[in-house]
């Protein structure tokens, strides 16, 4: 028995995300007294995978072929199911994110497992096997019973958090032939420089209450202040007015977001617009309507004009990570 | 081109929401009963399809009658026939294996979904139904051309943009950008889906994998400590000291 952890790479590099993934197996294999195996897919050299056992990974497979390049839901999750056979894993755990939502619910037919997505928490019990997940678009939370042998989860980013647990882990070779498919990827266009909203650990968001495109610079300038880990987000009505690309709209039919700090700017607080938010750990809003409901999702308000406040913001950030 | 939008029964985006026996159940009572969002915008692209391209689009949803308004909202929007398997959907599994068996019975060229439903936000039905048929699935599809053998599809992931040609027959979940608005039905469109085929199909046997015992409500959120707006040191310190997270 065992715990296998699907670790996505990006361009060879894990993320924070990878780290929490494995220390979320980790508690669960601890939970069900065995070990915890992460699976890499794709070109990550061996410094790098063995990353992986800092956070409780125990043994770390490799499937490095040339046929994996290229992302693929159906070869991913041929070789996921593969991998869990090999090593009788009767738990696998995938990021709840937007490419592994695209194998692990192949997986979970393959092993014939009952799927949890968006698990906030590790399980509570595990005979039976009951884990709490976020439902109706994060205003509830839902306790689900998995009935199945095999079992898969999926964790929201930021949900669980990371906790180191040093082993010595093996790395193995691991290889799986693919089968033809139908679908292939003709062009990838990666992001570069930009940070996504889903990474930052900081995002300044503005809303329509910036009135125009060119005060976002003043949101530009306070993330740059704030460092390498933030970065600028909007709401729906602005990415539609196309002041600010579609990728930095969070909110129910944008990116879901869990950042450590989130800056709200005259953004009244649409409920659309709340659940895409309400994950973050702390919630700051600026806006001239004190009856904004923004107001109510936040842990700190400021009343007053964005034109006028982000700058005294700006300046007193300024000074403070000056004198850090 | 034979299409099929799975559509999910969802509560409004706006509802308050509550529950019943023992928290078991979601109250239905006086709630206002919607096609998801992201369906509303997969219908809405399957619509573009067929007005570009010729073909039919039926529209699926499981449950039980009460999903029935919802299946003639999408007759409205323009869907030539809709299916209801009669049951009530409580685990992803089983709704793809219910969907899966009535696709094996037709023959669609494209499967479409929405990213996800507004409810168990599971995105997962797409993909499994996919897996069942042996099919390849693109999820969170954003922009879509339809040539005549084969779909060039693209999504954004966490790394970048992708382009993905795929063959026929596939599956995809689409979301925001795939179509511009829902379309909203017309007084003609209302009238002609009281005439539209509605077809009831039993569900088969199948087991559900998972179980929702109970749900709950998150804690409310302490008072929100309100920050003098000429004083931004004082917000820099409550941030650094108290919340730590600068």
């Amino acid at each position: 028995m065992s715990v296998l952890v699907y670790t996505e790479n990006w361009d060879g590099q894990f993320k924070k995300l990878s780290f929490e993934l494995v220390s979320y197996a980790q508690t669960i294999a601890s939970q069900l007294s065995t070990e915890v195996v992460a699976l890499s897919i794709g070109t990550v050299n061996d410094d790098e995978l063995n990353k992986l056992a800092n956070y409780g990974a125990d043994k770390i497979l490799k499937l490095d072929t040339p046929d994996y390049t290229e992302f693929n839901s159906q070869h991913y999750a041929k070789a996921i199911a593969e991998a869990a056979k090999k090593e009788q894993a009767n738990v696998c755990i995938f990021a709840n994110n937007i490419r592994t939502r695209a194998v692990a619910p192949r997986v979970s037919i393959k092993l014939e497992a009952g799927f949890v997505s968006g698990c906030v928490a590790s399980p509570e019990s595990t005979n039976p096997f009951i884990v709490t997940k976020k439902a109706y678009s994060g205003k509830a939370f839902a306790r689900v019973q998995i009935k199945t042998e095999n079992k898969i989860l999926s964790l929201n980013q930021n949900a669980f958090g990371i906790t180191e647990n040093a082993k010595t882990a093996q790395i193995e070779s691991f290889e799986c032939a693919t089968d033809s498919s139908k679908a292939k990827v003709i062009e990838l266009k990666k992001n570069t420089g930009t940070m996504s909203v889903l990474d930052a650990e900081i995002l300044v968001s503005g809303g329509r209450g910036l009135k125009k495109p060119e005060n976002f610079t003043l949101l530009e300038e306070m993330s740059d202040i704030l460092g390498a880990t933030a970065t600028v987000a909007c709401t729906k009505p602005v990415a539609d007015l196309e002041w600010r690309p579609h990728s930095e709209h969070v909110g129910q039919t944008g990116k879901v977001v869990a950042p450590n700090l989130y800056f709200a700017v005259g953004i009244s607080g649409a409920i659309q617009h709340l659940a895409g938010i309400t994950s973050s750990k702390i919630i700051v809003s600026v806006n001239t309507d004190k009856d904004a409901p923004m107001f109510e999702a936040s842990d700190y308000g400021v009343i007053g004009d964005a034109m006028e406040v982000i700058p005294k913001l700006n300046q007193a950030l300024k000074a403070f990570k000056e004198n850090a | 081109m034979k299409i099929l939008v799975c559509i999910s029964h969802v509560p409004d985006t706006t509802a308050k929401i509550s529950f019943v026996d023992d928290n078991k159940n979601y109250n239905k009572e006086g709630q206002q009963f919607i096609i998801g969002p992201n369906e509303e915008l997969a219908l809405t692209s399957a619509i573009d399809i067929k007005e570009a391209k010729g073909g039919s689009i039926t529209a699926l949803t499981v449950g039980e009658t009460e999903v029935e308004p919802t299946l003639r909202k999408a007759l409205a929007m323009g869907a030539d026939d809709a299916i209801r398997i009669n049951t009530n959907p409580k685990d992803a599994y089983n709704v793809a294996v219910q969907i899966a068996e009535v696709v094996k019975n037709n023959d669609f060229d494209v499967i479409i979904t929405g990213r996800e439903s507004i409810d168990y936000n599971g995105g997962q039905v797409g993909e499994m139904v996919a897996e069942i048929l042996n099919i390849p699935s693109i999820s969170g599809v954003n922009n879509l051309e339809l040539e005549d053998r084969k779909a060039i599809l693209q999504r954004e992931t966490d790394g970048g943009v992708e382009k993905i040609e795929c063959e026929y027959p596939l599956v995809f979940s689409g979301q925001k950008g795939i179509a511009a608005e829902p379309k909203i039905p017309a007084m003609r469109g209302i009238m002609m889906a009281r005439r539209k085929p509605l077809n009831v199909i039993e569900p088969i046997n199948f087991d559900d994998t998972t179980e929702v015992l109970e749900h709950s409500l998150p804690e409310a959120k302490a008072a929100c400590t309100m920050v003098d707006a000429e004083n931004m040191n004082e917000l820099v310190r409550l941030l650094h000291e108290e919340a730590k997270v600068i």
